[in-house]
């Protein structure tokens, strides 16, 4: 049986993971493909780190959670710090370069750490409100779960209604799926 | 009759909860009757979006204590009614639910399990089995299904309309806030058009006539003068669940035959088992599976024998022995080894049923 | 952060700032019960108890003994404390679903025996807890996520009017106000009456409190206000309803 891939994607409450892991969810069922999508809810959700679970594979998921990911996502230093528990020997470690005061938090077990400098490209060259979207590039890149096109299919049936009063949103978010496209692709 | 939100058979990717809103619908339940609690809102939320489309009613009670006993007397009523909840609110159902048992009304409850005891957690666990198997001041005289996935939430919501009214023990869908909250594909259906029937309700009060001279009076009854009344009625219900039991008993199995370990789990910590033994299996270990998807009855012929030819088992669930302690009753006797993977109100993964396998054998 | 400067004494300071989300009531109306509590000089008799709901997420914010209890259970708990040992000072505070939903039963029969404790009761207009359902204090047509086309008063009935329930069932003796956040010196001036009347061994004591919940009404600043201030008191009249001879009245 070929193993689904496994996501975490950890962020602050605004950082929109658990939107990014909705749609690539999604946009992997439209291709036919079997996901299972997480969120972590709780009492005290408001505060803490916002994490989401994401298996893609093509048979049935197994369990929702798993122990270890084959690709980690974290989009703030408590971000970090939070998940280096679903590390091992085979996770690609994905962190934002911005972040700060880490060094130390960083796992040192894992196949492969990347720091990409998302946040950055999404003040410098387009805006802030994508970064999620730049953050959905790059793990629809770093994992194959589905294409950009996919993706970008995905993007339009969430946002399409948006995209029609204002077009220009539409290219928006498509450079970003490119932009954080690139800049794992550098980096693999 | 308004028409149904689903025609054809068609892939659906969704919430756990908004897929037993939706089978509900499909299985023609007429009235929902809930208290908020979380993980099951949702089931509320969609149901109450759906309702005035499809001619659906809803009311939400003071307390899962009213929202137990308005589900009683929608029943009663003669209509297919049901409700949801969790933990805290299914310990205050107890005591709908025990009348439900007392004069055989087909109550359908569908539970989200949650930490406990208490307020705990409402996220996950399998700590409310014994509760919803054994609840109340009775002898169980209920149908517990323990769904995996959405398409048995699905599915098996379907169901617990026909079993509760076709043997009019109140029935139960058990499923747990991961399967609530989480995504993933399942195909929807109008069972009618796959050929499955829903059972027809009856009204037990209200049917047209005037009592004593139409018809006899519909008077049911809870209390009982003297010891020899109620032991005859529980005689009598203990009598007719056994008989149906073996009908109603529903299992998986896998494996079990040349296993050396056989691993016994319900609900979603099945998935990681059936993970597990699969990866195990490749790996050239003899690993088995046993899976009662009735907890109440349960399997328990095909339980007996698995046991009785089994070296050794390992019970996996989230909880401290609760599944483990009904299947213990039912296996008395054999003389396998029992290990067991106790994660009480947290996940149980496929790794952790491998990393267990692996250390026992 | 200037919470700090205005932080009453007995609150707890490690654990700060609190878990209410931005702009919520719950936070206002426990800076006016610790302040209270400081005029008192009360945080050494004070047994606190707090519903599940929002209201769970104070089950640290004082430096007072503090129980954290069952949805709707808060007023038998602190009941039960207060009967077993008189001389504390037993304050049950809870949400309106706590309070006039799961709880009504122990909120009536705990005002009818006149049982010398403090309630204090958020009036959101919905749970806040469980993500904005409909509570008993729903407005006529404000939408919930079980109301989602808007409260029917003909199916679902109108606004629990609580302290007016409560005032009509106690005996003299019994205190019972409706205060809001939108007027915060007078809500600290219920709050405390509601004490002090409790230390004088008067009588069951009730305020209910109309607070905000930007997060489920998704109001911004200007609308949560607005509403807390013109929409709720159409259906929630502020004011002491009923007070004992031994307090006096508000303004005199
Ligand atoms: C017996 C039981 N039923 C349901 C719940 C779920 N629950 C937790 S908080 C809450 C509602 C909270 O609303 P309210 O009392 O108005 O307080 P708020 O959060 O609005 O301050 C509910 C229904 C529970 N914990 N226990
Ligand atoms: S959900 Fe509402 S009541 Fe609860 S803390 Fe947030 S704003 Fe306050
Ligand atoms: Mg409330």
């Amino acid at each position: 049986m070929a193993k689904a891939v496994k996501i975490v994607l950890a962020g602050e409450g605004g950082q929109g993971v658990q939107s990014v892991a909705e749609i690539i969810a999604e946009a992997a069922n439209e291709e036919g493909r079997e996901a299972l999508y997480i969120p972590n809810f709780g009492v005290e959700q408001r505060g803490g780190v916002s994490v989401a679970f994401l298996q893609i594979g093509d048979q049935a998921v197994g369990s929702p959670k798993f122990n270890t990911a084959d690709i980690v996502i974290a989009l703030s230093e408590r971000a970090v710090r939070r998940t280096s528990q679903y590390v091992g020997p085979d996770t690609v470690f994905v962190y934002d370069s911005g972040l700060q005061g880490i060094e130390d938090d960083i796992p040192k077990n894992a196949r492969k750490v990347l720091a990409i400098p998302a946040l950055q490209v999404a003040s410098d060259e387009l805006t802030p409100r994508v970064f999620n979207i730049i953050i959905m590039g790059a793990v629809v890149k770093a994992t194959d779960v589905v294409t950009e096109d996919r993706a970008k299919d995905a993007i339009e049936k969430k946002l399409g209604y948006k995209f029609e009063k204002n077009p220009k949103l539409r290219d928006l978010n498509y450079k970003a799926i490119d932009r954080g496209a690139e800049l794992v692709a550098a980096l693999l | 009759m308004p028409e149904k939100p689903i025609k054809g058979e068609k892939r659906y990717f969704m919430t756990g909860n908004e897929v037993v809103a939706y089978a509900a619908v499909m299985a023609n339940a007429e009235i929902m009757y809930g208290y908020p609690i979380t993980p099951q809102n949702e089931i509320m939320h969609y149901w109450t979006r759906m309702a005035p489309k499809y001619g659906k009613e809803f009311l939400q009670t003071e307390d899962e204590l009213s929202a137990g006993f308005t589900t009683v007397g929608g029943v009663l009523a003669g209509r297919r009614a049901f409700t949801a909840t969790a933990g805290p609110g299914n310990t205050l159902m107890q005591e709908p639910i025990s009348m439900a048992e007392a004069m055989r009304l087909p109550i359908v409850v569908v539970v989200q399990q949650r930490g406990g005891p208490s307020t705990a957690t409402v996220i996950y666990s399998q700590q409310e089995v014994t509760l919803t198997t054994l609840g109340g001041n009775g002898e169980g005289f209920r149908v517990v299904y323990s769904t995996a996935n959405h398409q048995e939430l699905f599915d098996y919501t379907i169901k617990a309309f026909n079993t509760a009214w076709k043997y009019r023990f109140p029935t139960f869908v058990l499923g747990d806030g991961y399967q609530a909250k989480m995504r993933e594909s399942l195909t929807m259906y109008d069972p009618e058009e796959r050929g499955l029937k829903m059972v027809p309700t009856e009204a037990y009060v209200g049917k047209p006539g005037v009592p004593g001279i139409d018809r006899p009076p519909g008077q049911y009854r809870n209390t009982y003068n003297v010891e020899e009344e109620i032991h005859e009625v529980v005689q009598q219900y203990t009598k007719e669940f056994n008989a149906i039991a073996p009908e109603v008993a529903e299992y998986e199995s896998f494996g079990t035959e040349d296993a050396d370990l056989v691993i016994v789990s319900h609900g979603v910590v099945y998935r990681a088992v059936k993970e597990a033994v699969s990866e195990l299996r490749e790996a050239g270990m003899k690993v088995g599976y046993f899976r009662p998807i009735t907890l109440r009855p349960l399997a328990e012929k095909e339980l007996k024998e698995m046991a009785g030819r089994a070296k050794a088992l390992l019970m996996a669930e989230s909880s401290v022995g609760q599944m483990t302690r009904l299947v213990k009753e039912v296996i008395y006797g054999a003389t396998a080894d029992i290990h067991t993977l106790y994660k009480p109100g947290m996940g149980i993964s496929a790794e952790d049923v491998a990393a267990r396998v692996r250390s026992i054998l | 952060m200037s919470v700090q400067v205005a932080m009453p004494k007995s609150w707890r300071v490690d654990t700060k700032p609190h878990k209410f989300c931005p702009g919520c009531g719950h936070g206002l109306v426990l800076k006016a019960m610790g302040e209270a509590i400081d005029e008192l000089g009360i945080q050494g008799k004070v047994v606190y108890g707090c519903d599940i709901g929002c209201s769970l997420l104070s089950w640290d914010l004082f430096n007072v003994d503090t129980i954290q209890t069952h949805h709707g259970r808060t007023t038998p708990v602190i009941t039960g404390v207060k009967r077993a040992n008189p001389q504390v000072i037993g304050i049950a505070y809870m949400g309106d679903g706590g309070g006039y939903a799961i709880g009504s039963q122990h909120l009536v029969n705990a005002a009818a025996r006149n049982e010398r404790i403090t309630v204090i009761l958020v009036n959101n207009t919905q749970y806040g807890m469980t993500g904005g359902q409909m509570a008993p204090t729903t407005m006529p047509g404000q939408k919930t996520e079980t109301s989602p086309y808007g409260r029917d008063p003909e199916k679902t009935g109108y606004p629990t009017q609580g302290p007016e329930m409560v005032a009509a069932i106690t005996r003299e003796g019994a205190y019972v106000a409706r205060a809001t956040v939108a007027k915060p010196k007078q809500m600290k001036d219920f709050i405390k009456k509601a004490l002090e009347n409790q230390i004088s061994g008067g009588g069951f004591s009730f305020v209910e409190v109309l607070s905000t919940c930007p997060t489920n009404w998704r109001t911004n600043a200007e609308d949560t206000w607005n509403f807390v201030e013109k929409e709720m008191p159409k259906y929630f009249k502020v004011g002491e309803i009923k007070v004992p001879e031994t307090l006096h009245k508000e303004g005199k």
